[in-house]
């Protein structure tokens, strides 16, 4: 039986970025990747690295957020200095747009009672529409004004996923792809992972498993209730550069499509389409920036959103089994680089991410339903 | 210099006795038959670049005809972006490479041809 130091269950966003992180720490590092059967919300997102509007209700998270959109310029640079792929960070800032003055105040409200939580350092500004004209020259009359902040911005994460998987393996990690977790046993000095082909020993194990969190976790003595949400998006052809910033329902990639999103709808694990969202989706699109009336559609798809009861992520170590771990977010893309560069040290065996307590699924034993996974 | 024909990869059946229409690509005129893909014209035609990629500027021509790779965009008749594999050909179709990515226009300026912008 192949023995590691780390075993990671899950080769999506966050399986990737915290093997690629354990790869700087510990030398041998094994990544069990269910295959292209799984349910892959590492390539039905969204591609934004956001910061405005998360962490009502729990600050550590927007705290834990802005970190990691402030290491992501780190990370961009490391991958491709070793993988020479481009992930096309871009942090220009982002903008929520608003269609009344209504939805102002209540953005206005939100934003501020966040920055008040967090001390008051939290840069944001309301824009009128005419302000918000002169960054966003496509954008419609509809549209009151918005929110902006300085702290987001957007990269490919299609780039990202595979400069993940490369350069974790030019680090020497090693990803078994069609390799499905099916059962953690406690083990003298740590585990044993039984897979669909094999089993394997480590003295450490992380679940970065997305949706399969939830019973695989059990095995390790954690309560991980999280469950799928889907989100529908439509990407159109390349068209020339109309949008030099990302909104939070619709981006222009580094290679020119322009993006459209989203849904939130609680369907189970369907993840398909259905044409009444898609234009309701397109039609938001429309009224946002008008010239998208004439965008032709290549795709649209849906995916499933990993989201804990609250909507905030999970990242906690056994109190019955130490050495196992669960990490698991709906914000693969903006944590990336918190993952790889705070999350992993800790799982190696360092000292935890200041905060990371909040974060543990003791939470949920006094937990009261309110919804807060919207941007 | 070789013609177009001599060009083409590809030749219409020898018994193929359809009416043929004349399409116009980048100003020059083409007889083809009536009925087939502006794709399959274009092919026929000896026509092997029908546009530039908007990431590299890299020459590309017709992949899968079915559809679904959208290598074949071409400008038809002032519209940008088509896919030529999925529209057939009508006499008089001006069409013309596409060159990079197209530029969404104004309402006020839409209806005219983008080509060139």
């Amino acid at each position: 039986m192949k023995a590691v130091d780390v075993v990671v269950i899950g080769g999506g966003l966050v399986g990737t970025a915290i093997a690629y992180g354990l790869s700087r720490c510990v030398q041998r590092v094994l990544v069990l990747d269910e295959g292209d059967q799984a349910l892959r919300a590492s390539r039905g997102n969204f591609g934004l690295v956001w910061v405005q509007g998360k962490g009502t209700g729990l600050s550590p998270y927007a705290t834990w957020t802005r970190t990691s959109a402030s290491l992501w310029p780190t990370l961009a640079e490391d991958l491709f200095a070793q993988t020479d792929i481009n992930v096309q960070l871009r942090q220009p800032g982002g903008f929520h747009l608003c269609f009344s003055d209504a939805e102002m105040a209540a953005r206005n409200a939100s934003l501020e009672t966040l920055r008040e939580s967090l001390g008051g350092d939290y840069p944001y500004v309301m824009l009128d529409h005419a302000e918000v004209k002169a960054k966003l020259p496509a954008l419609g009359p509809e549209v009151v004004g918005a929110s902006y902040s300085p702290m987001d911005g957007h990269v490919n994460p299609l780039k990202l996923l595979r400069a993940l998987h490369t350069a974790s393996q030019l680090r020497q990690v090693q990803i078994l792809t069609g390799t499905r977790a099916e059962r953690i046993e406690s083990a003298a000095g740590g585990f044993t992972i039984h897979t669909s082909s094999g089993s394997y020993s480590a003295a450490r194990v992380v679940l970065a498993a997305g949706l399969a969190n939830r019973t695989l976790a059990e095995q390790i003595g954690l309560n991980v209730p999280v469950g799928p949400n889907r989100g529908q998006v439509l990407v159109g052809e390349r068209v020339r550069r109309l949008l030099d910033y990302p909104t939070t329902y619709i981006r222009q990639t580094d290679e020119g499509t322009i993006q459209i999103g989203d849904s939130h709808e609680d369907v189970g694990f369907d993840d398909g389409t259905t044409t009444d969202v898609l234009a309701s989706i397109a039609q938001r699109g429309i009224r946002s920036f008008p010239m998208l009336a004439q965008l032709k559609l290549v795709r649209v798809w849906g995916a499933l959103r990993v989201l804990s009861l609250d909507g905030f992520p999970i990242y906690q170590e056994s109190g019955l089994y130490p050495g196992a771990f669960v990490a698991t977010c709906h914000s693969g893309v903006t944590l990336a680089a918190a993952h790889a560069l705070r999350l992993a040290p800790w799982i190696a065996g360092g000292a935890p991410p200041a905060g990371i307590e909040h974060f543990s699924s003791e939470r949920f034993r006094t937990y009261q339903p309110t919804s807060n996974h919207a941007h | 210099m070789l013609t177009d024909s001599m060009k083409s990869l590809f030749r219409t059946l020898p018994s193929s006795t359809v009416p043929h229409v004349t399409i116009q690509f980048d100003g020059a005129p083409h007889s083809v038959p009536a009925g087939i893909s502006v794709a399959a014209a274009l092919l026929v035609s000896g026509v092997q670049r029908f546009r530039a990629t908007p990431t590299s500027g890299a020459a590309r021509a017709p992949y899968c005809m079915m559809g679904v790779c959208f290598e074949c965009l071409v400008e038809i008749d002032g519209l940008p972006n088509q896919q030529s594999c999925l529209a057939n050909v009508r006499e008089g179709m001006q069409i013309r490479s596409q060159e990079g990515a197209r530029v969404l226009c104004a309402a006020a300026q839409c209806g005219s041809s983008a080509h060139g912008a």
